[in-house]
């Protein structure tokens, strides 16, 4: 019940200038049942091209290493049943696998994502208590834990237009980052103000809601409705409020 | 030799970015040492992510009757007492403040009514006592070190592969890696180094493990003269996914049976009321109507009044029975057992398992709220590793520590669930403390003898400059088959002699693999480097395998089938590299006079 399979895959290295630099290369492999696209690179690999480049850890959507874009969609290649893959495919087609885009490329599939590095020591570190045996009900952790179930795949960071298009990376956090402060902020003993670099150093205001962070979240994290949208508000209320802006000036409030 | 290469210079080196690895290095560079550390993938991206059920802490919280003793006694007790009781007295003692103090780095942990940690049941855990959140432990307790961690001033070096420990003078004095992103050469200076490299379970071909699980860590201590203990026992986790074919082997947590899922057989029996052991029968429920009121209890949240269900004995005898189940022809469909969650309500199902909710629905299309799962056995954890000091976590070689999955000594024959997180954050903070503080004492670095680099140099670069060789993933793909056929749940003396065997033939193919030229991103290159490696720690649990003539906790000898109390029951095994890899066998100091009196009286078989 086995058939063949073929991949159109990217393979290729930046050029002087730091750009993709390579070609798309078709490789031809048997699928068995139940497999998913990581599953078939991996073929690829053990058959013909031991050098292809590709990152996985866990091989059940907890790591978030194994970022692509199949077909043109942002997904994990674990979490990707090949059923599904074909179902989309036009007939005759190979599948198309490509890094991801709007970071740049170290080789084949992999990309340099170090940027995410970088801006998660920018957090401010929670502050809260330092007696231990922290208390707070599980109503007040359901809203932060959907928070922490984000995997870092980076699919969001890859999808959002003002990275992608406008690579606004040193000026805007971006979605994974906004579900990182969302915690933070929406902690229940947490007690730093970080709405002021969350307006200026993070750039919140570049988001204007498409939504497509959300779509491609493997995670299921609503990250606009309920991390970036709440953060806006509160943004809002800081800067905006007439009381708020009123009390600012007359120094009752800084 | 003109390649070449980086020299770094730091006082402390952590090997490995898990728990153990990510909880030494915020803890050396809290004394102000430089710290570095070296991890295999990308931070946060380490094995420990993969941990579902919780970390197991006698906090209390869910049951007040719960105390560092019992926990203990648990962990000696589901060991088959082959631990080291000074380390499961420490890890008991300290675990709960371990916990405590991550939830003020920023963990979220499920809330009890009362707004604490939340608790939950496990396998050989008398009291519910896994802090979690859901099914995604693991990934709490990296994120939150890791987010701790990033603040502590540490350099980090990722995607790096360490390929040999230097010594000077038989001490450590650094080692030597590759940068897998631009294949780079690295030789770190450093006073002393932790291994926190995880396990080895990727020897076997239906494990729950990612690449990264090619047992380096003990490979690397092994070549530079440190013991390695325990390598016979290798925990099989009773329930893996088994189908589709492609996820075989991926973890379904304890957690389900902890949250009251049913394990059944092809007949719909509840199989495992038919193995409760002699040494555990006092505490689990005989008939089914006991095992449902005692989950009713626990899901009402009430404590329990009477004895649980035996689906949560350890996890060696639960795998084994499955095993049983199907060798006697009671399989699943596809050769496991089936797992019934599906009796509670769907919503709690989600809130309390949503990892699992997930993952069968995307990767089987089975809905788990409704339909029961098919399980089987998978390599899932080694027990054994690089022997250490129980206070201070150094190994025999001076200036080498060792904490979590890497180090032996906490588990014995047999690891219960949630006592590996727990073993990450108290082992790794003592190994990262004694790490550095013995950093602090040491005068300048040891010199590395040049010769040393241009061999690993001369090795690492070997792959790449052969042509027409085997592929080494085929090569990998045998091992892992011989290994799982020959030194998988039960084994016999003639598997074990046929898999030493193997492993020479195997050896002889590894030197002659090839993959490429080039040095970027290769992972035929980075394959072919780990084959060392696994084939080496493949013989140390072979090895170890073959000598113990008995079965006990992750060891089972078909030829040798029952435990044997007045010999192996009291001994450990040790593997040292002389000509040959050489085993001998040796026993744990005396247990304190006070902690024996916590522990079963009958289980010690003091009399023989």
């Amino acid at each position: 019940m086995s058939e063949n399979v073929t991949f159109k895959i990217f393979r290729g290295l930046p050029d002087g200038d730091g750009d993709p630099f390579g070609e798309m290369v078709d490789y031809t492999v048997e699928m068995d049942e139940g497999m998913v696209v990581l599953d078939v690179i991996h073929r690829i690999q053990a058959e013909h091209a031991p050098d292809l480049s590709c990152r996985w850890n866990c091989k059940a959507g907890k790591c978030g290493s194994c970022s692509a874009e199949v077909n043109g969609k942002p997904r994990l290649m674990c979490m990707t049943r090949m059923e599904e893959v074909m179902e989309e495919t036009p007939n005759g087609e190979p599948v198309l696998v490509k890094p991801m885009q709007a970071f740049p490329l170290t080789k084949d599939l992999v990309t340099n994502t170090s940027w995410a590095y970088e801006m998660n020591k920018k957090m401010v570190p929670i502050n809260g208590p330092e007696e231990k045996n922290w208390e707070f009900n599980q109503n007040e952790a359901n809203r932060i834990q959907e928070f922490r179930a984000c995997i870092e795949c980076m699919l969001c960071v890859n999808t959002c237009h003002v990275l992608r298009e406008h690579q606004k990376f040193d000026e805007f956090a971006g979605p994974r980052f906004f579900v990182r402060l969302a915690g933070l902020e929406m902690h229940p003993l947490d007690v730093e103000n970080r709405i002021p670099e969350i307006k200026e150093d993070f750039g919140i205001g570049y988001c204007n809601i498409t939504r497509c962070c959300t779509e491609v979240c493997p995670a299921g994290i609503n990250i606009t409705d309920n991390a970036i949208i709440p953060l806006k508000e509160r943004v809002v209320s800081e800067y905006y409020d007439p009381i708020s802006m009123l009390a600012k000036k007359i120094g009752l409030k800084k | 030799m003109d390649e070449s290469y980086v020299t770094h210079e730091h006082d402390v080196v952590i090997i490995g970015a898990g728990g153990a690895g990510l909880r030494a290095a915020i803890e050396a560079s809290k004394s102000g040492v430089s710290v570095a550390m070296i991890c295999k993938s990308m931070l946060g991206k380490a094995h420990t992510v993969m941990a579902e059920g919780g970390a197991a802490a006698a906090l209390g919280n869910k049951d007040p009757r719960d105390n560092w003793q019992t926990h203990f006694r648990d962990t000696m007790k589901g060991g088959k007492y082959l631990n080291d009781w000074r380390m499961a007295k420490i890890h008991a003692q300290q675990a709960p403040d371990r916990i405590r103090e991550l939830e003020t780095w920023g963990a979220v942990f499920d809330r009890t009514a009362k707004g604490l940690t939340n608790q939950r049941n496990f396998g050989g855990h008398t009291y519910p006592r896994l802090a979690h959140i859901g099914d995604a432990t693991g990934l709490e307790l990296i994120r939150t070190l890791q987010e701790k961690g990033v603040h502590m001033g540490m350099d980090v070096f990722m995607e790096f592969t360490v390929r040999k420990l230097f010594t000077s003078e038989g001490k450590i004095s650094g080692c030597f890696a590759y940068d897998r992103n631009d294949g780079s050469l690295h030789v770190f200076k450093a006073k002393t180094i932790v291994m926190a490299t995880g396990g080895a379970t990727r020897c076997w071909s239906v494990c729950s493990g990612s690449w990264e699980y090619t047992g380096e860590g003990y490979a690397l201590a092994y070549w530079a003269g440190a013991e390695i203990g325990d390598m016979e026992f290798i925990q099989f986790h009773p329930t893996g996914m088994i189908w589709p074919p492609s996820v075989k082997g991926i973890l379904v947590t304890e957690g389900v049976r902890g949250e009251g899922g049913m394990l059944t057989n092809s007949e719909g029996k509840r199989f495992m009321f038919d193995y409760v052991p002699e040494m555990y029968k006092d505490e689990f429920a005989d008939t089914e109507k006991e095992a449902l009121e005692w989950v009713s209890e626990v899901v009402e949240g009430k404590l329990a009044t009477v004895r649980r269900p035996p689906e949560l004995l350890t996890r060696d005898v639960v795998a084994k029975a499955i095993n049983s189940e199907r060798d006697a022809g009671r399989a699943s469909a596809h050769g496991g057992a089936y797992l019934d969650i599906s009796w509670r309500e769907p919503e709690q199902v989600k809130k309390k398992l949503p990892g699992m909710y997930h993952q069968f629905k995307e990767l089987a299309a089975v809905d788990i709220t409704v339909e029961k799962m098919e399980v089987g056995p998978t390599a899932h954890y080694v027990m054994g590793g690089i022997k250490v000091h129980p206070e201070t976590q150094e190994t025999t070689v001076p200036r080498m520590f060792a904490a979590g999955e890497a180090a032996t000594g906490l588990h014995g024959a047999n690891r219960l669930g949630g006592n590996s997180l727990s073993d990450l954050i108290v082992f790794g903070k003592i190994a990262g403390e004694n790490a550095a503080s013995k950093a602090k004492e040491l005068g300048d670095f040891l010199t590395i003898n040049p010769l040393q680099i241009e061999d690993a140099i001369k090795e690492t670069l070997a792959p790449l400059k052969r042509k027409e060789g085997e592929n080494p993933a085929k090569i990998v793909e045998d091992l892992r088959e011989m290994m799982q056929n020959k030194v998988g749940i039960i084994r016999t003396e003639k598997l074990l002699k046929e898999a030493l065997q193997d492993l020479d033939d195997l050896e002889v193919r590894a030197q002659n693999t090839s993959t490429g030229e080039s040095r970027i991103y290769n992972p035929g290159w980075h394959q072919a480097l780990e084959i060392d490696a696994m084939l080496d720690v493949s013989r140390m649990c072979a090895l170890a395998a073959l000598h113990r003539e008995e079965s006990r906790g992750g060891h089972t000898r078909d030829d040798f089938p029952v435990p044997d109390y007045k010999y192996w029951g009291k001994i450990n095994s040790v593997i040292t590299k002389k000509d040959v890899m050489a085993i001998e066998h040796r026993s744990y100091p005396p247990i304190d006079e006070e902690l024996k009196k916590l522990l079963d009286f009958e289980d010690l078989h003091e009399e023989e």
